[in-house]
């Protein structure tokens, strides 16, 4: 070792900074800079190099700082995302063009595309698409599609930044800045330095007994704070999320039921748990089943649940029978996806401190109130006894709407009254985090003579894994939605959520509406193909239109927009058929297929009441507080409710300051999940900003036309030529203040499913070209054209946003994920697209209103990825000539498929 | 927890000594496999040790040091023989890794889909192993012995790879399900030799398909004086007993054995080429 730093000690100059600071030379230099040096813009996704998070330049070259000792950094220059934006020229360039490009949606990978874009601007080499895949190929990103960031990197200018607006403007995200300059804080970045540390003890086998050797024992030989088993919960040990259905303990008693499980949890110092002995449960693996085949006669998970049968779901429109029996063309078919991961970039991370009689919690989350109240059941307190406080939230995608880190931190914390955090580990994060549902799907279609849909019979079956988590909701929105946005006469369509030993299945984007789409827009191509029809005038036949009947029986007068969509994608779908006709001409070993899907998606909870609540206040000294509790996992709801808000109220965006998320001071905004909160809390936003400007001009005795103003401590009204100058009491809360609430109109659905599940559909259509290695059975997209029906687009840049990171997570789903439960607990195993796997996107966004939504706005960010793989895989058997039935769409599977066409030869 | 970090190889053996330390290259096998775990107690870091990095003439060909990172590959001005191991070197993992990973590294984890080894191999690599008691050599194909596997005794370090000297053009191509950061289902390498238009010598080599990434001698011997398309033909019809595919959760034993025929015609030809196409096949 160098001597120029003492010993214990590694010195460096961080970001233009000399420094020593105390550490193990053998530790990951990662957690040097986070935990010793204060650089907490260095993110952790994975420890292993798979997903560049951490990336940070050594001496002026970009390497992952989970991989290199800390030791190995002694003398070296080392810079992070933070110090490149505030001392950097080139740096400060991309983090502006990055605010343009809305290139940082949550923001978690952000630090490692932006280190590693510096490198590469500063390397001279021409700025291409291709040199800039490569210097960022090594950073994974879950949100943006990628296709922001490389525009934003070709784009690394002084350009002027996007102008302010309200609703309809493509303002930059509000939030965005401290996303792009370091300063963002994600669930583990805000642990207090002094606090303890929480490791979970976890089931080695999908099923097992288990019994616990002398905790006391070991507590005291291993230095530990505390031992937390099932003994130790408080209140209940159990939650969930749908009521009736709270069936997942913190910690198992007796037996696990999934790979993963926590059986306990020990609390000590990063150094104590280091040393600490195994710890001591003996084991005992019990028989399993990890698929629903078998799941009925095994023993059952749940015991009131017979057959291991959690939940069915059923919906019935005319006779699917008789009609089948009558259509002129039928086809039908067997389709199956697997379990698939979130993926986002941020494990599951969160720390909490004991306030007198009070818990707070802070972490990454979609759901802070759903948190509260299921921390408050499990340590038996009363709701008010508990905060949560959520930080930025690193991807969520669904996953992050269920407990998983905080209940350790709550009940360790509470006991020792001290602080403590935890971080999940990437493995620990795949193998114990929700899943998108595996499905397997029987569908059956038929359509007379001239092509227009008789009906439709589905039958899927989801594993929904160890416990209910969003099973229920999965199962009670698929027979919904499996006909797609359709007009479908004849309709029946079960559904079934089976118990295995395996994570829970639970809320990813679409809530298993991916998986039938997946069935059902590879059956309509086979319809079209019998029909002799083309694939898009197929559908635009069949698509529903305002007045038509969903197979609920809802009808929507207005904004129903597929056929726009269709038609909007119609040039592109000729110009892209033709293309590949020519390119087919003159090539034997690769062929180019083009494939159009639609999908559909009903905005928030299925029949059920589902309120948003926005509050916002002047204070006496006239500054505008938005209380925006709709919390931002990175898809814009910071913006987009204070654009709302802003056009509501007739301020500008730039005069509201944000307050919350936070349990304490943001009214319940709901969930961030189910395309819920631009339509939802939006409206909520709406109405608060209309109630505060009724308010306002009411205090002014102005007309409604009037402007206002903020300036000077107070507020202006400007009516017909006069001004009006409102005074503001000294109040100790706000002299004026507004709080809203709107929850959805929906009906219950009777035993048939008929009725209006959902006030609000969304809808669109995407045409995906690519080409295929026919004896290699790759893949390569070229491009992907995505229709979306959001009524207004209140932030168009947003909309693409959601649009591209949507698509590319539906290319994952085509082409290349599935957790396989103990096998792909990585981030190397399990893959998901990387900056050269998604094509360029082009979005047309189409504006046709809706009778409920703010401004006309409908939810957004499911659609976005129902129509992808369908479309793929639609384009590969355009291609080839082969049908992919079982996802994922991998070499392999694609090849066998060509071969089984019999035009592999 | 001690990090030794040598500047002379004496040091660094001295330090190796006794078996406790582990030695530390780049880093990116050594922390994955700790698997979020504690590092190990004592590590010998060898980046910084005279003559073990860079990339020199030696003797009859080329010197590569064991500590070499892989952008150092790809940056090294070297004749058309090596492209196949730049290819590979622009595929291991991304450029995060490739600036910290290095050569020995890469050979002595062992891996069967090693993104260093099939190029290594076709380019007849030699091992330099350095003790206490004195340095010896030995082909890489003895070298690598099985998966996480090697003839590296305890207290050796591989010093250097020697690449003779050679006419020629090297090929790689790698098969995977995305594009960057990924594990191979398949690899190729191939260095072709032409006289006219035929060929006069190629060498080849498979990864991921075999507990040890494998050479081809058998294939090998039947492609001179066959035309290029002739040479893909018979890369076609080869039956690869060498290779012993399994399943995985990457892809299964039968795809990766009729892969692997395609994607040696195709290095075959790419190698024979002078204007490459992009070598990236998936």
């Amino acid at each position: 070792m160098s001597l120029d730093a003492p010993q214990g000690h590694i010195g460096f100059t961080l970001n233009g900074s000399e420094i020593t600071v105390p550490a193990d030379p053998t530790a990951r230099l990662s957690e040097v800079l986070r935990e010793s040096a204060g650089a907490r813009d260095v993110k952790v996704g994975c420890n292993a190099g798979d997903c560049g998070a951490c990336t940070v330049l050594l001496d002026g070259a970009p390497v992952c700082a989970c991989m290199i000792a800390a030791g190995q950094a002694q003398g070296c220059e080392i810079e992070t995302q933070a110090g490149l934006v505030a001392g950097d020229r080139d740096a400060e360039r991309l983090a502006q063009s990055f605010q343009r490009h809305q290139a940082a949606q949550c923001g978690i990978c952000t630090p490692g595309m932006m280190v590693s874009a510096v490198a590469l601007l500063r390397s001279g080499e021409d700025l291409t698409e291709e040199s800039v895949s490569d210097a960022l190929g090594g950073v994974l990103c879950r949100c943006t599609g990628y296709r922001k960031i490389i525009a934003a990197v070709l784009d690394a200018s002084t350009a002027a930044p996007l102008a302010e607006g309200g609703v309809g403007a493509p303002i930059a995200r509000l939030d965005g800045w401290q996303k792009v300059n370091g300063s963002e804080r994600f669930g583990d970045d805000v642990a207090p330095a002094d606090a303890l540390t929480v490791q979970v003890i976890r089931s080695p086998f999908h099923r097992a007994s288990f019994s616990f050797g002398d905790l006391e024992t070991f507590r005291e030989e291993n230095a530990l704070e505390l031992i937390l088993t099932s003994a130790d919960i408080p209140g209940e040990n159990r939650f969930g999320v749908i009521p009736g259905f709270e069936d997942q303990p913190v910690f198992a008693e007796g037996e696990t039921r999934f790979k993963g499980e926590a059986v306990a949890a020990v609390v000590g110092t990063p150094e104590a748990l280091a040393g600490m002995e195994p710890f001591p449960v003996a084991w005992e693996e019990l028989a399993s089943v990890l698929t629903p085949e078998g799941a009925d006669t095994a023993v059952l998970l749940h015991g009131d649940r017979a057959d291991n049968v959690m939940c069915r779901g059923y919906v019935a429109r005319g006779n699917a029978a008789e009609a089948m029996s009558k259509a002129a063309h039928v086809v039908s078919g067997e389709f199956s996806t697997g379990f698939i991961e979130h993926g986002y970039i941020e494990p599951e991370a969160a720390s909490a401190r004991r306030v007198g009689d009070r818990i707070e919690v802070q972490c990454c989350t979609q759901a802070p109130f759903m948190n509260r109240d299921g921390i408050a059941g499990i340590m038996g307190l009363a709701l008010e006894q508990v905060r949560i406080l959520p930080t930025a939230t690193g991807g969520g995608f669904g996953s992050k709407l269920d407990l998983t880190a905080q209940p350790y931190v709550a009940l360790a914390a509470w006991v020792l009254n001290r602080p403590v955090r935890i971080a999940y580990t990437r493995t620990e994060s795949i193998a114990t985090s929700t899943k998108r549902h595996p499905s397997q799907v029987h569908m059956e279609v038929g359509a007379d003579a001239e092509g227009r849909i008789s009906a439709v019979r589905f039958d899927g079956v989801f594993n929904t894994g160890a416990y209910a988590s969003w099973g229920p909701t999965v199962a009670n929105r698929v027979p919904i939605h499996a006909s797609g946005p359709y007009k479908t006469p004849n309709y029946e369509a079960k559904s079934a959520g089976i118990h295995t030993n395996t994570a829970p299945a639970g809320a990813f984007r679409g809530f298993g509406v991916p998986q039938s789409a997946v069935a059902q827009e590879q059956l309509y191509d086979l319809l079209a193909e019998k029909l002799g029809m083309d694939r898009l005038d197929f559908r635009r036949l069949n698509c529903l239109g305002n007045g038509d009947p969903t197979v609920t029986g809802q009808v929507f007068e207005a904004g129903m927009g597929i056929d726009a969509c269709f038609d909007a994608l119609k040039p592109h779908w000729d110009k892209a058929l033709a293309e590949a006709e020519t390119f087919n001409a003159s090539n034997k070993a690769r062929k180019r297929g083009v494939g159009i899907a639609a999908g559909w998606y009903g905005c928030g909870n299925t029949s059920i009441s589902n309120p948003s609540t926005i509050r916002a206040g002047i204070t006496p000294e006239g500054t505008l507080c938005l209380h925006q509790g709709a919390v931002d996992i990175g898809q814009g709801a910071n913006t987009v409710i204070t654009q709302i808000f802003a056009e509501a109220l007739g301020v500008p965006v730039g005069q509201i300051t944000i307050l919350g998320p936070d349990t304490d001071i943001t009214p319940d905004a709901g969930k961030t999940s189910a395309s819920r909160q631009t339509y939802i809390s939006g409206n909520a936003a709406r109405l608060c900003g209309a109630a505060l400007r009724a308010k306002i001009l009411r205090q002014g005795n102005v007309s409604e036309a009037a402007t206002i103003t903020l300036e000077d401590g107070g507020i202006t009204l400007s009516d017909a030529g006069t001004k009006v100058r409102v005074l503001l009491e000294p109040s100790e809360g706000y002299a004026i203040e507004a709080v809203e609430s709107y929850d959805p109109p929906t009906t219950p659905l009777d035993e048939n499913g008929q009725g209006d599940p959902y006030a609000v559909f969304g809808t669109a259509a995407q045409i995906c070209e690519l080409e295929v290695d026919m004896a290699l059975g790759t893949v390569k997209l070229l491009r992907i054209v995505a229709a979306h029906d959001v009524g207004r687009a209140i932030n168009p840049l947003l909309v693409e946003g959601q649009i591209e990171g949507g698509v590319a997570q539906g290319i994952g789903l085509a082409l290349m994920e599935e957790f396989l439960p103990g096998r792909t607990e990585n981030l190397h195993d399990y893959l998901i697209p990387t900056i050269g796997d998604v094509p360029p996107i082009e979005s047309l966004i189409i504006e046709s209103g809706d009778a409920h939504g703010p401004y006309g706005a409908k939810g957004l960010g499911e659609h976005c990825l129902i129509p992808t793989a369908p479309a793929v895989l639609n384009a590969i058997a355009h291609a080839t000539g082969a049908r992919v039935h079982h996802l994922p769409a991998t070499p392999d599977t694609v090849r066998v498929a060509i071969l089984a066409s019999g035009k592999g030869a | 927890m001690p990090l030794h970090r040598p500047e002379s190889l004496d040091a660094a053996l001295e330090l190796l000594q006794g078996g406790r330390a582990v030695v530390l290259g780049g880093g990116t096998d050594l922390y994955p496999a700790l698997r979020d775990g504690t590092p190990p107690p004592e590590m010998v870091d060898l980046t910084r040790i005279d003559g073990l990095r860079g990339i020199s003439r030696s003797g009859d060909g080329w010197r590569i040091g064991g500590a070499t990172t892989w952008t150092q590959v790809v940056k090294a001005e070297l004749p058309p023989l090596f492209d196949g191991l730049k290819a590979a070197a622009r595929e291991v993992g991304s450029v995060q890794i490739q600036n910290a990973g290095t050569v020995a590294g890469n050979l002595c984890n062992a891996s069967p889909a090693a993104d260093g080894v099939p190029a290594l191999l076709a380019l007849d690599a030699q091992v330099e192993l350095a003790a206490p008691s004195g340095m010896r050599r030995m082909p890489l194909s003895d070298f690598i012995t099985g998966p996480r596997a090697t003839k590296l005794v305890p207290g050796e370090i591989l010093t250097a790879l020697f690449i003779p000297e050679a006419t020629g053009q090297g090929a790689f191509l790698k098969l995977g399900a995305r594009r960057y950061l990924v594990i191979s289902i398949a690899m190729v390498s191939a260095v072709v030799e032409m006289e006219g238009d035929t060929v006069k010598s190629a060498r080849l080599a498979v990864g991921a398909c075999s507990p040890v990434a494998r050479r081809l001698p058998t294939l090998e011997a039947t492609l001179a004086g066959k035309s290029i398309a002739q040479a893909e033909q018979a890369a076609l019809d080869y039956g690869y007993p060498e290779l012993s595919p399994i399943d995985d959760v990457r892809a299964g034993a039968g795809y990766r054995r009729e892969a692997v025929a395609t994607l040696v015609a195709r290095a075959l030809s790419q190698a024979a080429l002078t204007d490459k196409e992009v070598p990236h096949v998936a």
